[in-house]
């Protein structure tokens, strides 16, 4: 018997698949566009000289970063019902998710703004721009190209992160991988299948990332 | 005379034990051109960025027109923003932004501060960039410019907010020497345009040249002040004699 039924592999591709465009992307792409929003709030707090805005910025950051997301997803979908907080498998995910590229982004997005140099901030200053106006004519669109390398990085942890969601119900990539294998008693082959499907993902996300670099360093000296 | 457009009385700061400036003042007239010069650390570079409140000192007042700041009474970012909005500032090392094309920049404050059309504040954009020599530039992004033409470009961005006085922070310093002599020309004949300038230079040749006013700093204090025929030429001082002993003569 060889360790990879080929007729599986062909009959488990639409299954596994349609969970990967039904589960793992769309929770990708939510959770890191609603993450990279909470990010950029989150780095501008922590950038606060105001120590009652920073504090609860830096707090955030400290405890997702230091717990593991498998604990934050089991707290939120199992835990907070005990205080009366039900939420649905889906929402549970996005909010884990979410909170958890919050936090990481939001520390590559600090460091980006802090690498715009300060003439950039004089110079905005001296044509009459307020702090709001130079954020977001001036630093925050130098500090994208510089975040790019490390948001990049997140996005593709993200991706494969989303396979922890099963543990509050959710159906994706692996799940569905799970199901199958249970049923077939074939593990390799599944398991081997659903590993190609996250590669080629992230295969695709790290193309797109240097597309994204160098369009983005088109206009500033090499 | 009239009242002078500018004024600065009694500027003190320091930062930790160094203490800058230790009570500097400083009147511009309207049209005229004004040369700060001296030895680095002498706090020419942070009298020009008080006067727009990139520095605060920690007394002493500052008044462009009628807007006045009184540097003591810790001024809120509105205040120092009104302060700001009298001036323009063209930088040492350019600070033009580099995500936009050299037409943007120009346009950035009319535009993003100002709140002016698009259309207008393009069409005078253009206008200041022939006036600098630039016209054909106007598509061109910062980092396909030399060094002299990205400065040409920080004195349209400067200009294009109509500001009543235009502040230069050693604008030549960081050229390379063949680059100088395009930047002084534009700035030679704004002069005669009769624009306000504030300048922190080294180039005593533009000083004797353009200046109305030269005011020697050192220390921290205003050592000497006149016309240039009579700081740069004839200084009373032994320190002002010093100095320009020393840029004649570096060896």
């Amino acid at each position: 018997m060889s360790a990879i039924d080929w007729d599986l592999v062909r009959s488990s591709l639409w299954p596994l698949g349609r969970e990967l465009l039904r589960g793992t992307l769309p929770l990708t792409a939510v959770s890191f566009v609603l993450g990279l929003a909470l990010a950029v709030l989150v780095a501008l707090m922590r950038l606060s000289g105001n120590r009652l805005v920073s504090a609860p910025a830096r707090f955030y950051v400290s405890v997702i970063r230091g717990t593991p997301l498998l604990l934050q997803l089991f707290i939120i979908f199992f835990g907070l019902p005990s205080f009366g907080i039900t939420i649905d498998p889906w929402p549970s995910a996005i909010i884990g998710l979410t909170l958890n590229v919050g936090a990481y982004a939001s520390e590559a997005v600090r460091g980006a703004i802090l690498a715009v140099p300060r003439g950039q901030w004089e110079a905005a200053m001296t044509v009459g721009m307020g702090r709001a106006t130079t954020l977001r004519r001036v630093v925050l669109p130098q500090a994208a190209r510089i975040a790019v390398p490390s948001l990049s990085n997140t996005l593709i942890s993200l991706v494969k992160d989303t396979s922890l969601v099963s543990v509050v119900l959710v159906t994706e990539l692996l799940r569905q991988a799970q199901v199958i294998a249970g049923q077939t008693f074939e593990y390799f082959t599944l398991y081997g299948v659903a590993a190609v499907y996250y590669w080629v993902v992230c295969l695709v996300l790290s193309f797109g990332q240097t597309r994204l670099e160098t369009r983005l360093s088109r206009h500033v000296a090499a | 005379m009239s009242a002078p457009l500018l004024e600065a009385r009694g500027l003190v700061k320091s930062f930790g034990d160094n203490h800058v400036l230790r009570g500097i003042d400083v009147t511009v007239q309207s049209g005229s051109v004004t040369c700060l010069i001296g030895p680095s650390g002498s706090g020419k570079t942070t009298v020009l960025r008080s006067l727009n409140g990139l520095e605060m000192p920690e007394s002493g007042t500052v008044r462009i027109g009628d807007v006045q700041l009184d540097c003591a009474n810790r001024p809120d970012t509105r205040a120092i923003a009104r302060l700001r909005d009298q001036s323009g500032m063209v930088f040492q090392a350019h600070n033009l932004f580099p995500h936009m094309t050299v037409l943007d920049n120009v346009t950035s404050g009319p535009v993003f501060a100002q709140g002016r059309p698009r259309a207008e504040a393009r069409e005078e954009a253009r206008a200041l960039l022939s006036r600098v020599g630039l016209a054909d530039k106007a598509d061109a992004f910062p980092v396909q410019l030399s060094g002299g033409q990205q400065q040409r470009v920080g004195i349209a961005r400067a200009l294009a907010t109509r500001p009543q006085v235009v502040l230069f922070d050693e604008p030549t310093s960081a050229l390379d020497p063949e680059l100088v002599g395009e930047v002084l020309q534009v700035m030679q004949s704004l002069a005669a345009e009769g624009w306000t300038m504030v300048v922190v230079t080294h180039e005593m040749r533009f000083a004797r040249q353009v200046a109305d006013q030269v005011l020697f700093l050192d220390g921290g204090v205003v050592v000497e002040q006149g016309p240039p025929s009579e700081v740069l030429v004839e200084p009373r001082e032994a320190r002002t004699r010093q100095f320009l002993q020393r840029l004649l003569d570096p060896l």
